[in-house]
């Protein structure tokens, strides 16, 4: 049996409602708030980044795990916004850790969906039998261009998951992934903040591929949306995630746990794995869960989980989703926002 | 370029690496060469715990050029569980919740920039609990 | 061992000296020295300044000197403690004279600070560059947090560290060489901008360029061109943890602690002989600390000392008659020496408006850092 062995997530403290940005660019908050189906988000402390981020949900993942962490032996870290350009995130991940140095490291891109590469990759190597335990990582501290639509959704914060074959928490059943040259949203090198083709980034880019990339794994698994007792889609608002929920067949019910978003944000590379762990926070022996990630560009990765009794073990040895989503949460105004997401020209 | 002293400093910022004297227990954080207490030169590494206290602080509000847009900032003297003391950040609060005597644990943060170009600099901070 | 005595003393103003060269301001306090202490020649030279290299990118400073004052081939040393680099070019050049080894010795102190360099960056050098500067704290807030102890441990004022701002300008009001010459009242202490809670903008020294020299030679020859020669009777040093965060307490100062013991000890005197002494104010509350261990007042008590002006001019024992570093100025390597010169003044009967009556023992008290070296001297009138 292989899947996840321990998992951990982590989200800052700082908070913006979504009301406040709308304010400062004169739109109608409620019209906003309607359409993207968000409230607040995450923002990241000055001093926090993809790296920081990722040690927090790592060092989580290690307390469930109960595992050395000198036995882990690839980390990799997706996100979009790596602190280095040259110089993998995951190289100070395990000097702040303590993995390594006999350890394989790398950083995955791939807009919102580096981080279910990183747990894809991770699972894959443990299945290949090259190592005992390999790390998968999504975060990111994204930036959304001021006056942009995406400055509502764009957040901070990241899951990491280690995946082994001993004392599995949740098996990986199947995964499928489904690429293509879509070009809905791109950021350009030396470019600070991304593009996006406007409407082109729905039917053509979204739902294409978490679509497609779920309805192959339905085939290759042989199951229905019935047989699942959770599902969590790539959250880049609150709207696209339920309608391509409803499109594929499963229920708001089944949706709601993982469903972060509204309070969250988009943390783009850590969406869909901090969905995952906040329904792992919650899930039982017997669930399965269906994940679909989605990254622009564009593609999807989809695993299907079942969660293991190993669960009861280690649930509550770290603090949970919900924890960080909701608890000693610290609201910003825009100024205080703009100087800590860098977005004042400073005269230097 | 300040790589050298900066990775020299990685298992301390990072790990909290500390040097326990073999002969007579005292320990030093950043680790030594000679223990100040004994005079021996027998160590061991031991990874400090990362809860601790604060022992006094202060609100900096005219910060040196790297630290200037975070003003105002607190920095305190933290004993940590083990007994060691250091200085550090004290964040992701109200200033007027600190107190001397707040129960605190150091966490994995930038703690500054090298310029432009330069270097990410990481460390500990401490954050109320 | 010779006993040893002061001759002669020079310094320049204290200040925003812009149209002075770290040469010229050397230079200048130097050759006033030599020609109030009416020597022909001098053996050698000790220069102290905390960062010449920093602050204007000239180190080596002891050779730049010997040879701008057209003294070379004699000997010439740089010396560094800190804001302490004036006592230890003191210390140095009385072992010299006292080892038998030179008879006129020139012990100056200089620093240039207002060239454009960082300041903040270049003093804060003087703490644990690992541990504590790349942390984020800055003196200010070093002495803060020991404010902040004190005033927890002993119930010490914001107030109380203001008194000590206001007495030091009023003092340095009257000095000629002073930097601030204006007087300051509580109000404007206590309202001035926080710079590290608690310590206000008057509580902290300012950024100063200045000289300071003395010759020193053995007492035997002192007494042969004056009646009223002014010896050093003790000359102690003592060191202490870089960091403050690795000392047992934040509010005593070990290093003043052990040069004082030592001081007391050379001299046969106890704290109540000390009639006036000048100590390093580089922050309100330093001086607060300092008389306390320096053993003028229990622990704890220094800032009622200040409130009810037992350190004031007309006090018990009056401290920093010259102004402190707060109003006289703080050139960093200068202020040892500048130290030395105002309790020199005042047992010599040179002091002016800021002349004690019967002046005859005086201490000057000089620290780097956070605390972690000390410098003390004792002088008396003989």
């Amino acid at each position: 049996m292989i899947g996840i062995v321990g998992y951990g997530s982590y989200l800052p403290r700082y908070r913006i409602k979504a009301d406040d940005i709308a304010k400062q660019w004169g739109m109608d908050p409620e019209a906003i708030k309607r359409g993207l189906m968000l409230y607040e988000k995450t923002v990241p402390g000055q001093d926090e980044d993809t790296i920081t981020i990722s040690v927090e949900a790592t060092k989580n993942a290690l307390r469930r795990a109960r595992i050395n962490p000198q036995d882990i032996g690839a980390v990799y870290i997706g996100s979009e916004s790596h602190p280095y350009a040259v110089k993998p995130s995951g190289t100070i991940l395990i000097d702040a850790v303590g993995i390594g140095p006999d350890v394989h490291v790398a950083s995955f891109e791939f807009a919102c969906k580096a981080g279910s590469e990183a747990m894809y990759l991770a699972y894959s190597l443990i299945k290949a039998g090259e190592m005992k335990y390999a790390l998968g990582i999504g975060a990111d501290t994204s930036q959304g261009a001021p006056g942009d639509a995406l400055e509502y959704s764009a957040s901070a914060g990241g899951a990491a998951f280690i995946m082994g074959g001993e004392n599995v928490i949740a098996e990986i059943l199947f995964t499928h992934s489904y690429t293509s040259d879509t070009p809905d949203f791109w950021r350009r090198e030396h470019e600070y903040y991304p593009r996006h083709a406007g409407r082109f980034t729905g039917d053509p880019a979204y739902f294409r591929h978490i679509y497609n990339s779920a309805k192959r794994l339905l085939e290759k698994s042989k199951m229905t949306p019935k047989d699942f007792k959770y599902a969590v889609f790539h959250m880049p608002n609150g709207k696209f995630p339920q309608e391509v929920a409803k499109r594929l067949g499963f229920t708001k019910e089944q949706m709601e746990v993982g469903w972060i978003v509204p309070w969250m944000g988009n943390t783009y590379s850590g969406s869909s794995p901090t969905g995952l762990a906040a329904i792992l926070d919650v899930a039982q022996a017997g669930d399965k869960i269906f994940m679909v990630s989605f990254g622009s560009g564009a593609g999807s990765d989809g695993f299907i989980f079942q969660v293991t009794k190993e669960i009861d073990n280690v649930r509550d040895l770290a603090p949970k989703l919900n924890y960080y989503l909701h608890e000693n949460k610290i609201y910003l105004d825009y100024g205080q926002y703009a100087k800590f997401r860098h977005k004042i020209i400073l005269n230097e | 370029m300040i790589s050298p002293r900066y990775f020299r400093e990685i298992p301390q910022r990072y790990r909290l690496e500390a040097g326990k004297c073999k002969k007579c227990g005292a320990l030093f954080f950043p680790p030594r060469i000679v223990c100040s207490k004994c005079k021996s030169k027998e160590f061991e590494t031991v990874k400090l715990q990362d809860e601790g206290k604060i022992l006094t602080y202060t609100i900096i509000r005219v910060g040196p050029d790297k630290f200037s847009k975070e003003t105002p900032y607190a920095v305190g003297i933290v004993q940590l569980v083990d007994g060691v003391k250091l200085t550090t950040q004290i964040v992701d609060t109200d200033l007027e919740k600190i107190k001397i005597g707040s129960k605190v644990k150091l966490v994995f943060r930038k703690i500054q920039d090298e310029g432009k170009w330069g270097l990410h600099c990481y460390g500990y901070k401490a954050v109320l609990i | 061992m010779r006993d040893v005595a002061v001759i002669g003393i020079g310094m320049t103003k204290f200040g925003e000296l812009w149209t002075m060269s770290i040469r010229d301001i050397f230079v200048q306090a130097a050759l006033d020295a030599i020609q109030d202490a009416k020597v022909d020649h001098i053996d050698s030279m000790y220069v102290g300044t905390m960062s010449s290299g920093l602050f204007v990118g000239q180190e080596h400073i002891g050779a730049v000197m010997a040879d701008y004052l057209g003294m070379t081939p004699i000997p010439t040393s740089r010396v560094e403690s800190a804001c302490a680099s004036g006592g230890v070019a003191f210390r140095q050049a009385y072992l010299e004279v006292a080892s038998g080894h030179s008879d006129f010795v020139l012990a100056g102190g200089v620093e240039k600070m207002t060239d454009g360099a960082d300041v903040t960056e270049s003093l804060a050098t003087a703490a644990d560059q690992e541990y504590e500067v790349y942390q984020g704290v800055t003196f200010p807030g070093l002495y803060a947090m020991i404010a902040n102890a004190h005033m927890h441990e002993y119930g010490t004022t914001g107030e109380q560290l203001a008194h000590v701002s206001v007495k030091n300008h009023k003092n340095g009001s009257k000095n000629p060489n002073a930097q601030f010459r204006s007087q300051v009242t509580l109000e404007q202490v206590m309202k001035s901008t926080l710079v590290a809670d608690p310590l206000r903008l008057l509580d902290c020294s300012p950024v100063s360029d200045g000289a300071a020299c003395v010759i020193l030679c053995p007492l035997e020859m002192a007494k042969k061109v004056t009646n009223k020669p002014v010896k050093v009777i003790a000359s102690a040093q003592a060191s202490d943890t870089i960091a403050l965060h690795s000392r047992d307490s934040f509010t005593t100062l070990n290093s003043v602690k052990h040069a004082a013991a030592k001081a007391y000890k050379q001299s046969s005197l106890t704290p109540e002989k000390i009639q006036f002494a000048e100590v390093h104010d580089c922050f309100s509350i330093a001086e607060i600390v300092v008389t306390e261990d320096l053993g003028f007042f229990e622990k704890g008590k220094g800032g009622a000392a200040a409130e009810t002006g037992l350190t004031s001019f007309e006090g018990k024992i009056p401290i920093n008659t010259s102004g402190g570093l707060k109003s006289k100025g703080h050139p960093v390597g200068a202020t040892g020496i500048a130290q030395i010169i105002e309790v020199y003044e005042q047992l010599t009967n040179q002091a002016g408006e800021r002349q004690i009556k019967n002046a005859k023992i005086g201490m000057a008290q000089n620290m780097g850092g956070s605390g972690a070296s000390c410098l003390i001297h004792i002088l008396e009138a003989v």
